[in-house]
């Protein structure tokens, strides 16, 4: 077990920044998951954490040793890739013991490890069969198997849930969350999928072009975003950017988005941005479950307007409304008995005590 | 009435004849037969009618007038040629392919470790003793033997050595003969195990990165394994295809000196072509099949297990 610690680490490919400079601190016991687009730069930095990238420049250190010039195999980390990996031709017992064969652990310290292992990831009946015929969700927790029999330091995982279908996307995710309640080892987990992210991660780390957007906790990046970006990418749908004005109007400031809509700030927020008023144009952030339909009764920071739904998508439990404000497509939650149809009007109501703004400058959430 | 319903059955039967020859004709299996048939008729009447062919030849007399049995088998038993013949075959075509696998194997190495940019230019002309015409780079290789005014003995003589007799020592000369064909035939084991070196998944090698395997550890338990059945297709091939070469011998030795570096082919050849006793040689000639054939047998049972496995 074991802390990794990630110092100004920028990775070049001839000309290409893959990463800018990234610092990344991450405890022992800790499930970390770095999240982002594809080319924002997380499966480098995975990469360079195991050793199959050299680091261009800065440091990375594991269980304080830096390990910048340590080949992958003296690192004491264990990896699963994303298409598995497995060695064909050996079987499910072979692989997961190959690199304790390696090392020359003795036989029954090798069986000891491979049972223990199998017993947590219940693949016992599995052992004795080739990679060839196993399934997807087996090949899966054979890998992780591999990586359990070695009680390494550090487990990387590079997208491990991404070949395989949603059902079996869902099933494998908890069995890897359960796993990580059982061996408490470091965990350094790379996804495109927000959801894995937010579901498995102790802290989620959220890269985009090279850079680290932000670090935090799941709940910290959904509610206090601190850029457009993540505003953006966490969350499912993603919260609506509204432009808008931030102007003081009769004494009171609102959110002024046509000459039609105007929707005036909590007066908690108000003090908040009070500064930022009369500065051009800024983005309205809210997500959809704050904009659902008006109630009789409006609590405070609630604000009711007319909308024409475009199309509405009935989930079962909630249906998604799709508006249109300034041009803009907007995404709204509301209950299933609201009675949304498409082409017809709704009141909806927007709840600005959960509202972000953002300054569509510089990106940052203000 | 009676004989209308006869004719309606005959109408009946007539049609279904008729869509039951349609079937035959819309079932893959058929189409499938029909397009290939070209190929069959084309191996059937260059190959399998060759072949029946020998084995008639292989058993009249000289004058082909009078059917002998095996007695032209018996008769190449008692010659000690034949048996000379037999070892040289055997270790001209071993010992050739097992310098081509590992040549080519390592040569495999070093191209796929060359960046993607350089590599078409090495593989191009790594490839080229092997799109050369044999006949004509065998003569090239003639002429660099040659005792008196080669290149090889005049390289020898200006280092202080005294010229090697190449061709005309049987010891030499078997040592030309695998030489040259180890340098024909190495540059398709290398584009072959280069193909099965490029289908070895990049994260396979990870993987043993990380789990602590060396250089050697990595071949031995990654790379040979995964190329394994194309090493062994490989080696069966070429192990056919040397044992019956013909213009490598023909060319460089004519099977001298004294009949020391005859192959099959080649002695087929002298004694069915050149010694008028086409029976003979098509004895000769047909000793390759059994041998071939069993080699073939065990190499492919084992692909076929070894790809149920995997």
């Amino acid at each position: 077990m074991a802390e990794v610690h990630i110092r100004k680490v920028v990775k070049k490919y001839d000309e290409v920044l893959a990463v800018r400079g990234i610092d990344l601190d991450i405890r022992d016991h800790e499930f970390v998951v770095l999240v982002g687009p594809s080319g924002c730069g997380k499966t480098t930095t995975l990469r360079m954490i195991a050793g199959l990238e050299d680091i261009t420049d800065g440091e990375i250190a594991i269980g304080g040793d830096v390990v910048n010039d340590v080949p992958p195999k003296d690192r004491d980390i264990a990896m699963v890739f994303q298409n598995y990996a497995l060695y064909p031709h050996m079987t499910v017992h072979e692989n997961m013991s190959f690199g304790l064969r390696l090392k020359k652990f003795p036989k029954d310290e090798i069986n000891r490890r491979v049972d223990e292992a199998a017993r947590i990831l219940d693949i016992k009946e599995l052992l004795d069969r080739k990679p060839k015929q196993l399934s997807g969700g087996q090949r899966q927790r054979v890998a992780m198997g591999r990586a359990i029999v070695r009680n390494p330091k550090v487990f990387l995982f590079d997208e491990p849930l991404s070949n395989l279908d949603a059902k079996l996307r869902v099933q494998m995710r908890i069995e890897i969350k359960k796993v990580h309640q059982k061996v408490r080892t470091t965990t350094v987990y790379v996804t495109h999928d927000q959801v894995e992210a937010m579901t498995l991660a102790d802290r989620v780390v959220v890269m985009n072009n090279g850079v680290i957007e932000q670090v935090g906790t799941p709940n910290d990046l959904y509610h206090h975003p601190k850029t457009r970006f993540v505003a953006g990418f966490i969350g499912s749908p993603a919260m609506n950017f509204i432009p808008c004005k931030l102007q003081d109007e009769a004494g009171e400031l609102k959110l002024r988005i046509n000459d039609g809509l105007a929707l005036p700030v909590p007066p908690a927020r108000a003090g908040k941005y009070v500064q930022h008023k009369g500065n051009g144009s800024v983005l309205l952030g809210l997500r959809p479950e704050h904009l659902t339909e008006a109630r009789a009764q409006l609590d405070p920071g609630v604000v009711a307007f007319d909308a024409n739904l475009d199309v509405t998508e009935p989930m079962g439990m909630e249906t998604l409304v799709y508006f249109p404000i300034n041009g803009e497509t907007v995404c709204g939650r509301v209950n299933p008995a609201a009675g949304a149809k498409e082409g017809a009007p709704l009141k909806m109501a927007a709840d600005l005590n959960n509202m972000h703004l953002i300054d569509p400058k510089s990106g940052l959430v203000l | 009435m009676v004989d209308a319903t006869i004719k309606q059955d005959g109408a009946v039967m007539r049609a279904d004849r008729r869509s039951s020859l349609q079937k035959t004709f819309q079932r893959k299996s058929t189409i499938a037969f029909i397009m290939t048939l070209p190929l069959i008729l084309l191996i059937a009447i260059l190959v399998v009618y060759p072949a029946l062919y020998a084995v008639h030849l292989a058993m009249l007399n000289k004058s082909m007038q009078k059917f002998v049995g095996l007695s032209n088998f018996t008769f190449l038993f008692k010659r000690e040629t034949f048996w000379m013949v037999v070892w040289q075959s055997c270790i001209f075509a071993l010992t050739a392919v097992f310098f081509k696998a590992i040549i080519g194997f390592f040569v495999a190495h070093f191209v796929h470790n060359i960046p993607d940019k350089g590599q078409r230019k090495w593989r191009g002309m790594l490839l080229i003793p092997w799109v050369i015409p044999p006949a004509m780079s065998t003569l090239a290789w003639l002429w660099l033997f040659d005792p008196s005014y080669s290149a090889f003995n005049w390289i020898l003589e200006r280092i202080g050595l005294s010229g090697v007799p190449w061709l005309g020592d049987a010891y030499w000369a078997r040592f030309c003969v695998i030489l040259v064909n180890v340098w024909i035939g190495a540059p398709f084991f290398m584009i072959m195990y280069l193909a099965a070196l490029k289908s070895v998944p990049e994260q396979l090698y990870e993987a043993a990165k990380i789990d602590g395997a060396n250089w050697w550890q990595t071949m031995r338990f990654v790379t040979l394994p995964m190329m394994r059945n194309i090493i062994m297709i490989t080696a069966l091939f070429s192990t056919i295809v040397t044992f019956a070469n013909f213009d490598i011998v023909r060319v460089l030795t004519r099977g001298d000196p004294l009949d020391q570096t005859h192959v099959f082919a080649t002695w087929a050849f002298r004694l069915g072509i050149e010694g008028g006793d086409i029976p003979l040689g098509a004895s000769v000639s047909l000793f390759m099949v059994p041998i071939l054939t069993i080699g073939a047998i065990f190499i492919l049972r084992d692909i076929v297990k070894r790809g149920n496995e995997a």
